[in-house]
């Protein structure tokens, strides 16, 4: 007779460990989550902006962890014109690192233990079947035994390969990203601001998010594959001497985002992966917050029922809820990133120019995407060869 | 002597520890934790991936190998386990 140590170990503590964490528990089982440093929600590697819509599914809105609550997007062309879209329902610029902490704190109140500078280094095998985790807890090895692992260790997982999953993401698709907090900064607080264009960021784009109290994340991403001529961090240096060349730097941080689509495997035997960790980042945006938090969700939920049915094939699941939810979307919005990667600043400036010729309760995001194609009918046939092919 | 050996080299100290460049590691040769980190030699292939990936340029390839370079303290964790 096996036994076992919890029903489910969570492996690591950010927006999507702390969902699954927190929905495993409410399905009555007993989790475990740890995180490899010392804190929760530190350091912060991240834009920091949600929608309202989508953090609202999760957590009720909390002045405490938003730093700034923005109403509006400015798109900037490549030619200095801008368009200034309405940010339906909302959205706000979080504070991280108290964000990633509340979500903890309500994993915990489910229910779930929660243990930090625990990293693990191995999965426990017995027969060839996975059984556990084996982990350094504040320097000391211990083994856990648990019916599933939940790897939500981020962009730099090791559990899904670890346990035979391919996570190694193609560096064409690897956002490699540099960010700055700046102090002393005019920004307009209630707006969510993007640079396009060749010279800012090719194929990507430049964000420029408030924080409040003239304080902004000032960053940049762009595909690994073009940063191998020039580096994120040359490219942020560049426009922050430019745009803001006598702000105080708060923060300096890069990291990699995964804009590609969710990884063909996200289950395997009873191993399970959510977030970063698994590819569910918005490819286009590179947003992953929210559908982090939702692969969590799905995840905790079905590994809960599993666990308690003692059903791990039931595991599989998740895969299917998870594509039907927003797998699928991410598949299209991952051929969309691929069409308007290639676009170069006359395409983005014409872009510009049509949008600002739509009445102004007609520039949404959505509204400058059709128009954009209505009146540009070359990129119909650019987007349309990325669709066919 | 025709034995593959280890070119990828990262600086000492310089490491930030932010992990994107496990995250394009194809042969999951890189072991990261909260400030540590290291390159599982027998499992690195010289791809030079972590290289281009690494967004603060403390990863290098250097073609004559990294012997005589400084190293972060190697973790091998999976190896010589005594309980």
């Amino acid at each position: 007779m096996n036994q076992f140590d919890y029903d489910i170990i969570v492996v690591g503590a950010g927006p999507a460990g702390s969902t699954a964490a927190r929905y495993a528990a409410a399905g009555g089982a007993k989790v475990l989550m740890l995180e490899k440093d010392r804190d929760v929600g530190y350091p912060v590697r991240c834009g920091e902006a949600v929608s309202h819509e989508g953090v609202s599914q999760f957590i009720q809105p909390d002045p405490k962890w938003i730093a700034a609550t923005v109403t509006k997007f400015r798109l900037n062309a490549p030619n200095g014109k801008s368009v200034m879209p309405k940010l339906d329902g909302g959205g706000y610029v979080l504070e991280r690192r108290i964000f990633d902490y509340e979500l903890a704190k309500i994993a915990a109140n489910e229910g779930a233990e929660v243990i930090t500078k625990a990293y693990v280094y191995d999965l426990l095998r017995e027969n060839g079947a996975v059984v556990g985790v084996r982990s350094l807890i504040k320097d000391k090895k211990v083994d856990i035994r648990a019916k599933v692992v939940i790897g939500a260790d981020g962009v730099e997982s090791r559990i899904g390969k670890m346990a035979g999953i391919n996570t190694t993401c193609h560096i064409r698709d690897m956002e490699s990203c540099a960010q700055m907090t700046l102090s002393g900064v005019e920004v307009d607080q209630d707006v969510l601001e993007f640079y396009f264009g060749d010279s800012v960021s090719p194929g990507g784009y430049l964000w420029v998010f408030p924080k409040g109290n003239n304080s902004a994340n000032v960053g940049l991403g762009l595909s690994v594959e073009l940063a191998k001529k020039k580096s994120a961090i040359q490219y942020l240096h560049e426009f922050v001497d430019k745009r803001f060349p006598h702000a105080a730097m708060l923060t300096h941080i890069a990291g990699g985002v995964p804009c590609a689509k969710t990884c063909d495997e996200i289950v395997k035997g009873n191993v399970l992966l959510v977030g970063d960790a698994a590819h569910q980042v918005n490819p286009v945006s590179g947003g992953g917050i929210i559908s982090g938090m939702i692969g969590g969700m799905i995840g905790g939920q079905v590994a809960a029922e599993a666990a308690a049915n003692n059903n791990i094939p039931f595991l599989r699941e998740y895969q299917h809820r998870w594509q039907k939810r927003l797998g699928w979307r991410h598949e299209v919005f991952y051929n969309i990133k691929e069409a308007i990667s290639t676009f170069h600043d006359d395409t983005l400036n014409d872009i510009c120019d049509s949008a600002l010729k739509l009445p102004e309760e007609k520039r949404t995001l959505g509204g400058i995407f059709r128009s954009a194609l209505w009146n540009k009918p070359s990129m119909i046939i650019e987007v349309a060869k990325v669709f066919v092919s | 002597m025709p034995q593959p050996h280890l070119m990828i080299h990262i600086t000492p100290g310089k490491c930030d520890y932010c992990g994107c460049c496990v995250g394009v590691c194809p042969e999951d040769a890189i072991e990261l934790m909260e400030s540590k980190i290291a390159i599982i030699e027998e499992r690195c292939t010289n791809c030079r991936k972590c290289v281009w990936a690494c967004p603060w340029e403390v990863i290098e390839f250097h073609r004559d190998g990294v012997d005589q370079l400084p190293k972060e303290t190697p973790l091998m964790l999976n190896q010589a386990v005594t309980y």
